[in-house]
Order: structure tokens, then sequence, then C-alpha cells
């Protein structure tokens, strides 16, 4: 700088020095110099989140493929890891290099070596990732192979998910988090508490969706929650903080790169306050109850944390509270990766946070990627968004009887809807509907007629997956906002919104009820009523209810009086600039921005919100249609609610549609669209509850016909289909009444399988042994599924079960694959393990049994896919189920056997034939491929873990070699089921197995194992020559077997229940064996395949292989 | 009640009437800012404006009396797709249809807002009339078109200050403005200007230690030209004594004041019609640091003898992307404004341009290459908006510490 002096009002020197070059023009445009990517690297390893469990689910598919095809497009190597097959990150084009192999870090340390990696990026994943990266830094793993962390490296994620970490560098840049205090032991957990005082919430560290994160109000509780704490926590840590419960919840998505620009995406505000999961609340996007000033101050914050916490590119999602009452913003938690939020963040604002972020990875700056969205603007602004989102969670409760329902700070909820409106009324009903919970808004049938105050005012402080609905009942018996509002915490501005649709509801019940009781259909509303009810999200079938008519009456008439849905641009800014890709929804405007093209076009409708029976697997099938449809050159347009999934991803399909799956939303797109055809057949049941509806509407349904679907789903005409084709089903009858019901069970003999008609995942279904238990399954039955007649089925025990999926083209059929359940019947499909091709079946069956696929194919004329579920005992092939559609194997099989067979079946639906396509006959295996699923219930604590007709596994992982066995130890090593190769096995079955179990026990004692057994079991081992020793069980004393279990004295359980109903001291065994983590079984034929595993596990090493070399 | 949005160009969107019973004119605009509707209706920058916020969901936090930028409303109407029917945020102290109704302000909701912002977006701001009045769509367009419109309008003298005043926090009486009723309460903006964003230079004490060598303070005069009222907030934060000057003072009088440094500030409308500004502007140039912002950038790039345009329909918004030509970084801005400097008409001064919009490449800041003069079109001071250029105001500061150092040596 010039020190010359000046004398004042001389010019002084230039103060500021600047760029030198001088730009004379009124708009600059910047060349870019040099590709600003690293070129240092070639290769980035990718981790996945593996099976589908509560707290992780396909938001990281979701996030996984978008990184996948971001890097690829930049032209690095990928090499992917990920046990779960039903992904479409998995597809063998997503990567050049695939595994599919269990996300243990001896694995992926394998598969590190032989492929040497350049770079890792650990932040898409989900926690499974993340965690792994950690592991695989802190071995050394990485600096061995000279692998480097890109994205986050080892110290931000060490800052962000260590709590005592965590809350020094958020308090050394002057913001709060909640008073805390950690705990490693009980004694040390006794004494925080009393520092801090109730209530209290306590967080284990290093666990998934803040597993076993829960409240204490009292000393008792605080006692049993803190052990069970400490006994979750990978590293037995727990957080004992300050309660902020009843507090707002804010959410902040946050994107850095590496020039340090901070954007933040997207606000989130809960509606259910602090102390629900923000998983298990109902989110609201962008945030409602923020002034300016105080939003200003959370962003800055955020902005801090990223940068104090050191994420060096990417996106982080950061939670705050606001104490309502002074505004006080304290920091809940970060996480420093993609998480459940941005992918709701992603598809509420059209921003999409996982593909910059991977771009961001790799050195790009936010201001050198474009906005896909408007083409023209960069990626480095903030989106801004002109309608309301909300996202609701799906329970499963039904699922765990027994089970805690009050929702507390651990996840519970297994799926979520996403619903997009104009305005927070709008996006709510819409919301609730999407849910697929028979309410079709807010006016909720399912709860009639409530009026004890007491119960709903119960309802309200406990919060429950209900509560929504409780507040409308509050609302009608005239409680106030404030009163609500005192007992909730729930924000006033939601609480009066809700009182607002209610109040239209009124409106439309006094209009309903001073029409004519008996006047014809056309009852109806006043234009401005109905236009208003339709604004304020009502659907017709709501209407029709309130009303007294039926949903279509409703569509007629407001159609007449010009009341009809328009569709509006998720754009990222708000209308601002153009957008150019056709992301809708449907509101009630002036203006609609649909431009239907003239090109021919099929609609692929989606299977809605996950839920235990309906998941990834059916997105995976609607993705690959909307691929295969393009690559015959279709327009496809995809129809869904599920933030969650690849396929709501704007570029997936042609156009997007983000819609309830309901009658009436599905009629005004495909009235927008007029698609050449419709597919049904790939989102699971959903899509297919509705096929009848839409044909009768004139709707061109393509493929197998809702006629022949309604043949093999109603068991009458199933019933004279099989005697037709001469093929053989286990006995059965039919009944609405229990006098029915009793009726048939004694024509049949006991036992038996009941199960409502139109159901998937087996929902209510049961094996019955008594005409008691018949009594009251059939009270339980109505309420899954009213109206609807029960099947009842002879049960065959002992049986094999085989699961097959075929293609057909109306005229042939192929099988894609043959699977062997290893457990016997009567453990529901999507619960037991399965393996490929099958091992036990000769090749006489096999043969019947293709022979039976084709004619079954052939007569009911299947067009796509077809699953079939065989039983197979005495020689005798029985025939218990025909599913004309995608099922819940078909991305096992594809990934099985590398044909990507619900692509075929798009195509074929389009009118293609197999030959046309290359598919002549079965695919031959050299390997075997085991699936195995897993099951939430370390999230119900104390619920019975034995499997039974209804399904209760969340998601699978595939194990892949070129032998059972060790595909059968990396499908339980995928499953969290790490075998042991010695120690101590303990062995309590039934009556039944007691024969066969002593081979089993043999095979164990010739391992290595030490045999324990309980009473019973163990004298017959003992008589057979087996060296035992006993056990107590539960009730006969102590030490007993939990004891053992909880001392981590036993490796292995085999447990097969005595009798229908479980035994108490069984309940127990299972329910610790989960909380332990030790390898259990309940099955003799999962047990022999354990030991078989065992047996190879002793004989041989883990190797890896990528799915590209299986294909070869 | 029915209400209408008439344009000129003959378009009509219909909406319910919740403001009060009326009729104003004025252009059309649309912002996208989510949050702050408080500070966008009280920013004397969309004087002869009717605003429609893009963001369907408006009043939901109600008022209060420290989110204002000035005295009360500007704006000539304010529509959004639905007003909340009630207030919820600890810090409110009334909702938001009373504030709109006290203080004589139309609203109207229930308007396709989205599809009225697409129209604006192709066509372009333009002359508008909002009525809660007159149902004649016929009469309305007729209305519109002619109306006077914002170009070449001094709409500067109805929002600046009618006498020069020593800034402390509460509003002033404006031109034609009315007194607010409102009091301040003090509320602390939590991030103040020199403490997140300073860019590292010096930090306050290191400032306040040199300044109380010389026991003085830097002392700014501000030009009214609709200020709003963070702008004066944030120079105070920063130790400054803030002098608010009318915007037809002279350059004579500005500069007997003895400033260390002058603010140029945001404003409302047309910088051709305020040429009593520009001339009064050129006098003081290159005599003492000026900071220019959003009317001040265009009304120094006409006193540089260059000329302004008009934008099609302008940048109105919290998120618009800024990119700083220097450093390569991007700061997330609040930009209103409807005109820019066309900076390749500047030819007697060396200028340069030191920040672009990067969704269009506009020229949002310009410096002089010799003399202590920087400018902005977008607002650093935010409210609403991010933070993210606070710095400026601290650059600012350094600039009028080094030249007071250079002048007294």
């Amino acid at each position: 700088m010039d020190e010359q002096e000046n004398e004042k009002g001389q010019l002084p020197n230039p103060i500021h020095a600047f760029t030198r070059t001088r730009i004379y023009a009124s708009t600059v445009s910047l060349e870019r110099k040099t590709l600003p990517k690293r070129t240092d690297i070639q290769s980035i390893m990718l981790i996945g989140s593996g099976a589908i469990v509560i707290g992780q689910a396909c938001e990281f598919d979701y996030s996984g493929s978008q990184a996948c095809k971001a890097l690829r497009e930049e032209g690095y190597k990928v090499i992917l890891v990920n046990s779960n097959p039903a992904t479409i990150m998995t597809d063998p084009d997503m990567a050049e290099r695939i595994y599919v192999e269990p996300l243990i870090p001896e694995v992926l340390e394998e598969i590190i070596r032989v492929e040497r990696p350049d770079a890792l990026l650990p932040t898409i994943g989900g926690q499974t990732g993340l965690n792994l990266a950690v592991i695989l830094s802190e071995r050394g793993v990485l600096d061995k192979y000279n692998v480097g962390l890109i994205g986050a490296d080892y110290q931000a994620i060490k800052k962000a998910e260590d709590r005592e970490e965590f809350k020094a560098a958020i308090e050394s840049i002057n913001l709060e988090v909640p008073r805390s205090g950690l705990a490693y032991t009980m004694e040390e957990a006794k004494k925080v508490a009393r520092e801090i005082g109730f209530p209290l919430i306590i967080r284990p560290s290093y666990t998934l969706g803040g597993t076993g994160a829960s409240v204490a109000y009292n000393v008792d509780e605080f006692e049993l929650l803190a052990r069970r704490g400490l006994e979750s926590s990978m590293i037995s840590e727990i957080l004992i903080e300050e309660s902020v419960i009843g507090w707002k919840e804010f959410e902040l998505e946050v994107m850095r790169d590496k020039r340090d620009n901070v954007v933040i995406i997207c606000s989130i505000e809960n509606l259910d306050p602090m102390g629900v999961h923000t998983g298990d609340s109902i989110t609201v996007a962008p945030a409602q109850t923020l002034t300016d000033k105080e939003y200003q101050a959370m962003r800055d914050a955020a902005i801090r944390i990223i940068r104090e916490i050191g994420v060096e590119t990417g996106g982080s999602n950061i939670q705050f509270a606001v104490n309502q009452d002074t505004g006080r913003m304290v920091v809940i938690e970060m996480n420093p990766r993609v998480s459940r939020s941005s992918a709701l963040a992603s598809k509420a604002t059209g921003f999409p946070i996982a593909k910059i972020a991977a771009k961001l990875a790799v050195g790009y700056t936010l201001d050198e990627i474009p906005n896909d969205i408007t083409k023209k603007t960069p990626a480095s602004f903030e989106p801004t968004i002109d309608y309301c989102v909300v996202k609701i969670p799906r329970f499963t409760f039904e699922k765990f009887r027994g089970t805690d329902e009050t929702l507390t700070v651990s996840m519970k909820s297994v799926g979520e809807a996403m619903s997009i409106g104009r305005t927070f009324k709008e996006a709510l009903q819409k919301g609730l509907r999407s849910l697929e919970i028979g309410a079709f808004g807010l006016a909720d049938n399912r709860l009639p007629g409530l009026t004890d105050v007491e119960f709903i005012k119960q309802k309200l402080l406990t919060p429950n997956k209900d509560r929504i609905f409780y507040l409308r009942h509050a609302i009608r018996l005239g409680m106030d906002i404030e009163a609500i509002y005192n007992i909730t915490k729930i924000d006033r501005w939601f609480l009066k919104n809700i009182a607002e649709i209610i109040e239209c509801e009124r409106e439309i019940e006094a209009y309903a009820k001073d029409l004519p009781i008996f006047s014809d259909s056309t009852n109806s509303l006043p234009e401005d009523l109905m236009r208003r009810a339709k604004r304020y999200g009502f659907s017709d079938r709501q209407l029709g209810g309130i009303i007294g008519t039926d949903e279509l009456t409703i569509r007629a008439s407001r159609k007449q009086e010009g009341v009809r849905s328009v569709f509006k641009l998720v754009d990222t800014c708000a209308a601002e600039f153009e957008a150019y890709t056709p992301y809708y929804y449907s509101t009630y405007e002036q203006e609609n921005e649909s431009r239907p093209s003239d090109r021919k076009k099929i609609m692929i409708l989606g299977g809605g919100p996950n839920r235990i029976g309906q998941g990834i697997e059916f997105d995976y099938c609607c993705v690959h249609a909307s691929f295969a449809l393009k690559e015959l050159g279709y327009e496809t347009i995809m129809v869904n609610s599920n933030p969650e999934t690849v396929s709501t991803d704007y570029d997936t399909s042609d156009k997007l549609y983000f819609e309830p799956l309901t009658l009436e939303n599905v009629l005004d797109i495909v009235e927008q669209e007029k698609p050449d055809g419709v597919i049904v057949q790939f989102g699971g049941q959903t899509p297919l509850n509705l096929a009848v509806a839409l044909k009768k509407e004139g709707v061109p349904i393509i493929g197998t016909t809702p006629e022949s679907i309604d043949v093999a789903e109603d068991r009458d005409k199933f019933k004279s289909l099989l005697k037709k084709l001469n093929l053989t089903q286990p006995e059965n009858g039919i009944a609405v009444t229990f006098d029915e019901a009793k009726e048939v069970a004694n024509v049949i003999g006991y036992p038996v399988v009941v199960r409502p008609s139109y159901v998937l995942g087996g929902r209510a279904m049961e094996i019955v042994y008594t005409e008691e238990d018949l009594q009251s399954f059939m009270e339980r039955a109505t309420e899954a599924s009213p109206e609807k007649p029960i099947l009842i089925d002879k049960f065959l025990e002992d049986a094999l079960e085989i699961d097959v999926d075929a293609v057909a083209d109306g005229e042939r059929c192929v099988l894609a694959g043959i699977m062997e359940h290893i457990e016997e019947a009567g453990i529901h499909s999507g619960d037991s393990a399965s393996v490929l091709p099958p091992y036990s079946l000769d090749d006489e069956v096999i043969e019947r049994i293709k022979r039976y696929t084709y004619s079954l194919a052939k007569d009911l004329n299947v067009v796509g896919l077809m699953n079939i579920q065989y039983a197979v005992k005495n020689d005798v092939v029985y025939v218990l189920e025909v599913n004309p559609r995608a099922s819940r194997t078909v991305p096992f099989v594809s990934k099985a056997t590398g044909i990507q067979w619900a692509k075929i079946a798009a195509k074929l639906m389009a009118g293609k034939r197999l030959s046309d396509l290359g598919i002549e006959k079965e695919v031959q295996l050299r390997h075997v491929a085991v699936k195995e699923s897993v099951f939430p219930f370390n999230k119900f604590y104390g619920v019975d873990t034995i499997l039974g007709p209804e399904m209760k596994s969340t998601g699978e992982v595939m194990g892949i070699d070129a032998r059972f066995g060790k595909a059968f130890w990396k499908a339980q090593l995928g499953a969290g089921q790490d075998l042991p190769s010695k120690g101590a096995v303990v062995l309590s079955v039934n009556n039944k197995d007691k024969r066969n179990v002593v081979f089993i026990a043999k095979k164990l004692s010739d391992l290595g194992f030490t045999i324990f057994a309980t009473k019973g079991t163990g004298k017959v081992l003992v008589n057979n020559g087996l060296d035992v020793k006993f056990v107590n069980k539960v009730s006969e004393g102590r030490p007993h077997l939990v004891d053992m279990i909880k001392n981590g004295e036993i490796h292995l359980i085999i447990n097969t229940p005595r009798g229908r109903n479980p035994k108490m001291d069984e309940v127990a065994i299972r329910a610790n064996a989960v909380q332990y983590k030790v390898p259990y079984t309940t099955t003799l034929s999962g047990a022999q395949a354990v030991v078989n595993a065992i047996e190879s596990m002793k004989t041989g090493r883990l190797s890896v292989k990528a799915l590209q070399d299986y294909y070869k | 009640m029915k209400g209408f949005i008439a344009l000129e160009d003959g378009t009509v969107f219909e909406g319910k009437g919740l403001g009060i019973e009326g009729e104003r004119e004025g252009e059309i605009v649309f912002n996208t800012s989510m949050m702050g509707y408080q500070e966008i209706m009280t920013d004397p920058s969309y004087k002869g404006q009717i605003v429609a916020m893009t963001y369907p969901l408006i009043g939901n936090y109600g008022v209060n009396s420290e989110d204002i930028e000035s005295g009360g409303p500007k704006v000539e109407g304010f529509i959004a797709r639905e007003f909340s029917k009630i207030t919820s945020n600890y810090r409110a102290q009334d909702d938001l249809l009373n504030y709109l109704r006290k203080h004589g302000i139309i609203a109207l909701e229930e308007v396709d807002t989205r599809a009225l912002t697409k129209h604006i977006r192709t066509r372009g701001a333009m002359k508008a009339v909002i009525s809660t009045r007159d149902n004649s769509v016929e009469n309305l367009i007729r209305k519109a078109k002619s109306s006077q419109g914002i170009v070449g309008r001094d709409l500067v003298k109805e929002v600046t200050c009618a006498t020069p005043y020593v800034f402390s926090e509460s509003p002033r009486e404006e031109g034609r403005g009315t007194q607010d009723d409102n009091s301040s309460s003090g509320f602390a903006v939590r991030s103040s200007a020199g403490e997140d964003f300073n860019t590292g230079r010096r930090t306050p004490d290191e400032v306040n230690s040199q300044l109380a060598t010389r026991n003085s303070q830097l002392s700014v005069v501000v030009m009214d030209y609709g200020v709003k009222m963070n702008i004066l907030r944030l120079l105070r934060d920063l130790g400054c004594r803030v002098i608010v000057a009318p915007a037809f003072t002279t350059a004579n009088a500005i500069l007997a004041m003895n400033p260390d440094g002058i603010l140029l500030s945001n404003g409302p409308g047309d910088p051709e019609g305020v040429p009593y500004a520009v001339e009064e502007i050129r006098k003081f140039l290159g005599r003492v640091p000026i900071f220019g912002i959003c009317l001040g950038q265009q009304l120094l790039g006409l006193a540089y003898g260059g000329k302004t345009y008009k934008l099609k329909f302008g940048h109105r918004g919290a998120n618009q992307p800024i990119k700083e030509l220097a450093t390569g970084k991007v700061y997330i801005t609040s930009e209103n404004h409807g005109f820019a400097v066309d900076l390749a008409s500047i030819k007697d001064q060396p200028v340069r341009a030191t920040h672009i919009n990067l969704n269009d490449n506009t020229v949002e800041g310009i410096e002089h290459e010799v003399w202590p003069i920087f400018s902005v079109q977008y607002h650093p001071e935010a409210s609403p908006g991010p933070h993210d250029s606070y710095g400026l105001f601290a650059r600012f500061r350094e600039m009028m510490i080094d030249f007071k150092q250079k002048v007294d040596g």
C-alpha cells in the first residue's frame, strides 16, 4: 500500500487490489479455464446401507444411485458394495464393479485389497456406510491400501458422531446444546441424572435411527432405559440429556463445497414437537412458524456448525429445537452425510442433494454445477418453493402385537408418504390418503363416534400413530386450540389449520343434512363449497362419505361444476425461471402447467409408502419398467407418493407425478396425460387394488388383465382353474362368518391356514390349530380387510415351500427362478430364507413345477410377471398361491441370474414377445444365491421374534457364492447374524423336532462346539450318545439360559417353538438373543443350513466376487 | 369481498380481499422469499409496487415492532395464496391482517400466485391495479393501462426522511409517510456485521482501539433514498455514528458534516427519476469513501456517467447467488431491484465489476479503481434474507479507516 500522504480532497491511491481485469459489459460470462474435478483419483468406492431396516430405508438406494450416476458421468470408476439385492444401485450398469457382499469390515477390506480404489465416499450409505468407513479408517485399512476419504474425513465424522466431541464443538462456536452428560456405567448414569433432573433423554452413541434413545420421567424408568441404552450402544456409551420435549423441532439441510460456499437446501418443521423421533413425526417443508430473524439465526448457526465440524464437501442435516415461549435455540444433532431428511428435502424442492454431494466430493464447486431443473442457473443457490410439503410416517404396529405403540425418540415407523399442496391443509389431507391406512383424509371413518373427551385427551398427551386423527376429534368435541396446544405442544398454527379443515367438514355436513334422504345419486355440493373443499384437500371419497354417495358421483358432479384439479410444477425456484423437468403435483388452482406430449406413453403406478410386505422391491420393479419402456421409445410417466424411492427421482421417468395412489388422483392424471397404457402390476398391492376400478373407467391397463388377476385372487375362480388344469391345491374352503369357517375347518381338519383375501405380506394370516383360535381370528380379520371373504387352507406341516418367478408373453412362459425356502411351509415367504437354485428338489419335481407354471401362465393369459408359491410334500406338488404380478423376489432373482426380469416383463406388457427379447429358456446357474430376511425386532422390545405366516421382515440381503454353505454364511453375515465357528451352542426344541435335532447336534459337536441343552432335548441327545451340558429354562431356576446369553456364554441358539402359543421363557430367550446379537434359529431346517454354513466357514475363507464376474 | 389484480396487458387475476376496501395502482412484482414478509412490506424500495409473494402461506408468525424496515408498510398492495388466520410466534405483537388493515393496505388471497408469477416472468413486470372496490374487469384494465407506472418517476421523495437525524433505532417520519405507532423494543440482531462474516482483516477491538487513540468515532452519512433500517442498525453495530440525510440534501451540506464515509441507500423506483440525487453524488465522488447499495449503486452508475436499464422482471428474493469475482466465492443474498447499471456505458470513470449474479450474469457489484468507492446491487443488510454479505459493512469501515489514516496522517 502506498504510504504517501494525501491531502483531503485529493484522490487517494487504490485501496483494494482486486483482479486487474476490467469488465465493460452489462453482463459477464465466466469462462471455465480448467476442469475443476479431481484428476488424482480414478476409482471411487461406495458403501451402501444394506438391508432395509427401520431408520434406514430405500432413501439410501436413491442417494447411492444418484451418486453412482453422478460419479460415472464424470468418468470415475465406481466400485459399489451393498448386501441388499433389491436396490437399483446394485444393477450391473450402475457401477463398474458391484459387490453384493455382507457389509462387514473384513469383507470390505477384502474388496479394497482386490479393487484398490483411490478413494472412499462414506457419506451416501446412511449410518451403516459411515460407521463402516470409520472402522476401516480406525483399523488402518484405508491407510494400508492408500484409500482417501472424500466428502467427510475421519476427524469430521468423529466430531459429528461422538456426542462429547460434538457438544464441545458446538459450544466452541457459541451455540447451545441441551445440558447433558456422558455415562459408560449405571453409576455414572445415575450421577448425571441427579445433576440434570427429570425428564431426561437417554441417547446411546453409535446406533441406527435413534435406536434405544428414550425418555425417562422418573428414576424407575431411568434405570431400565439407561441400562438398555448402554447395551445397545456399539461402544457402551450413553448421553443423558436435559429434556427439550415439547419444544419446536426444525431441521436444515446444508451443503458445502471445497471453496467453503454453503447453502441451505431446505428447512423442515416438525408438526410433532420434540420428543417424537423426526422419522416418526409429521414434518412440513418449509418451516412455517419462524420469522426471518429467527430463521436466519438458525441458518447462521447451521453454517457455523458445518464449518466447525469440518464436513469438507457435501450435505449435512442439522436438527434444532426452539423453545416456543423464549425463542431459545439449541442444537440437537448433526448427520455429516446424506440422510432420510435429505432425500425428503430433495423431493420436496427438486434439488438432488446426493447427486450434487457426489460432484462436490470430487472437487466441483456449487457454482460449477448446473441446476438440472432450470438448466440455465447454477446449483449455488437456495431453493425456494411455492407450495407446502407434508411428510407422514407409516407404522405397522399391527404386525407386532404387544409392543409399546407410544412414539418416542426411538424411530418405529417403517415408511412414509410425502404430499405436495398449495396449502398445508391440502398437503396434509393428500398425505393422509397417501398412507393407505383406510383414511381418505383427516375425516377418518376408522375412528367413528368418539365422544369420550378424557380418552381423547389421553391420546393427545401420549404421541401415537393416530394422534393427528384424535386432534380432529378433539376439535369436533369443542376443545379449543389453546387447550389442545397445552396438552400436545403442537404449534397453534398447525392446530388452526386442522381446525379450518374441520370447519369446512362441518359446513359440508350441514349442507348434507338438508339434502333429501331419498334423493337420487346426483347429490353434490354447491360449486363454491365444492371448490373450497377441494382446495382444502378433501378427496371425492371423503366428500362422498359425508354426503352419502360414492366418489365417482362426486367426481362427475364436480367436473360438471368445473371443479377440476390442475397440475403445478416443482421447480426449485417458485417459477422465477423456466423449468425443464416435468415434476408435477395436483392442486385446485387457475392455471394448469402440465403439457401432455403426443408421444406414445405408458404410465406406471408405484407402490406408495413402504410397509412390511411392500417395500423397495416393488419400487425396483417400477423403476425397471420405466427404464425398459424408455428403451422401447415410450414416454414414461411415474406416479408415486414415497419420497424415499428411486422412482420419485425426477430423472427416472420422463414425467413424474408426486401424488397419492388413489382412484381419484390416478384418474386425474390419466385424463390429463391420456396414456396408451397403464401398468398396475409392478407397484405391489397398492396399484393392483385400483386395477378393476380403473379399468371400469376405461383406463387402458396393459399386461395381464384385471380379470385374470381377479381369477387368481378369487378363491372360487381359482379353484375351478386348478381343477381344469388338473393341479392340486391343499384342501380348502371359504367363509365370511365364524360359523362358515368352523364348518370348513371341520371338513378339512386342523391345523388350517386362515387369511383374508386381497392382502399382501400375509397381513392377519395365521395357522390355526383349534376352533377357539379360529373364532378369535375371525374377529380380528375383519379389521384388516373388511367385507372380504376369509380363505381357509389345510396347513401342510413340514412341507417344502417353493417360490417361482416367471415371465410370460401370453403364449410362452419362462421361469426366471425357482427358489426353495430354507424354512418349512407355514412361514411367510417374505420372511423365509430362500435359495436359488433349489438345493433339495429332484429334477422330476423341478420339471413338474415348470410344467405347472407354464400351464397356469397360459391359462391365465399372463403378460408380464407372475409369482407362484408351491408346497412339496411326499412328492406331491401343491399350488398354494398364484400372483400374476411382480413379486418381492423379482430383484433377488434378477441379481442372482444377471437378467433384469422386470425390464423384460415391462417390454412384454408393451407388446414384445419373449423371442423378440432373446429369452428362450430358463437360466442354469453355476453359483448359489441365498436371500435372507432382516427383522425389526430390535425396535420392538420384548416382542416375540418367532416367525409365522404373517410377514414381519423389513428387508433382505443376498449371499452369493459358488456353494450353498458359503452363500448362506454370507447371507447370515449380511443379515447381522455373525455365525460362530466355535464356542457353545444351546439346543431347546419341541417334541416333534427332537428326533431330527440329534443329527444337527452331532454335526455341531463334531465341529467342536460345546453342546448345551434344556432338559427334554438334552435327554434325547444323551440317549444318542452325545456329550451334553444341561441348562435351566427360565422357569427352572437360575442361572438359566437367559443369564448365559447375557453373560456372553452362548454363541448360537437353536430353539423351535413348543406348541402354537409361545411360552414366556421362549419369548425371553429369543428377545434376548436379538438384544445380545446371538445368532439364533427357530426352525430345524434353518439349523441345518446354519450347520452347513459353519462347516464351510471351517473349511474355507470368505472370498469376494463382483456380480459382473458371476454373470460372465 | 372479491378482489382483483388487473394488469396493463389485459390479464386479470381474481382473489379475495382481506385488507381494506380500496384501490391502488402500482407495478406488479413477485418476491420469492419464503419468510420475512414484514421486512418486505416495510421496505421503502417497494414504494409504487404491488407485491405478490410466491410462497403461498403468509402471515403465520404475525408481525412485531422489531422486524420492520421503516415506519410502516410501503407496498401498494400485497398478494398471497393464503393469509394465516392465526398468529403463532412468541415475538408476535399483532396479526398480519390487522396490521394491513390498520395501515390501509389492500391484500388479496386465494390468488393463483404461481400463475401470476409465471405471467410476470414471461411478460415482464408491468403496470397494474389492485382493487377490492371495483368489480368491473374492463374498468380495472383501463385504469391499469392509464396508471403512471414507475419508469422515470421520482418515488424517492415519498419515502426519504424530511430532515436529517442521528440514527438511534426508532424509525423517523418520512416524506409523505405516516409516523408508525409501533415503538421498538430493541430486539437484538444476533449476528452483527462485525462478528461472523468479517473478512478477518481486523477485529472490532482492534478497530476500536485504533479509533480510541484518536478519540473519535467514525461518522457515516446515509443518503436516505428510502433506506432500510437494517443498514442503519448494522452501521451502528460497527460503532459508527449514523447520520441520516434526506435525499435532496446538497453535496455541500453533506460534506459540511465532515463524514468519514457516505452510504448511498437503497430506494424505490427508477434511478433516472431522481436526477437531483445524481447531481449531488457527482460532487462528492472521490472526496470521501462511498458505499452504495441497490438504488445507491444505480445512482452511482449514473453519476459515473453511465446508464441504467430496466430488467424484465427484476430480482426479488432471498436466495440469489452472487459471485465475488476476485475470490470466486458465492454468497447467497437478498435482492430487490428492477433496474441495473449498464457497466459498458460507463466510459468516463475507471470502474470494474466485482460481483455478478450467477443466475443471469447481471453485474451486481462495481468498484472504482482509483477512488474509495464500491457498491452492490443486492442487499448486504439482508433483512429478510441471508447474512452472508454482512462483511461488506466491515469492508466499508476498513475503507473509511484507511482513508482517515491517509488524510489525518
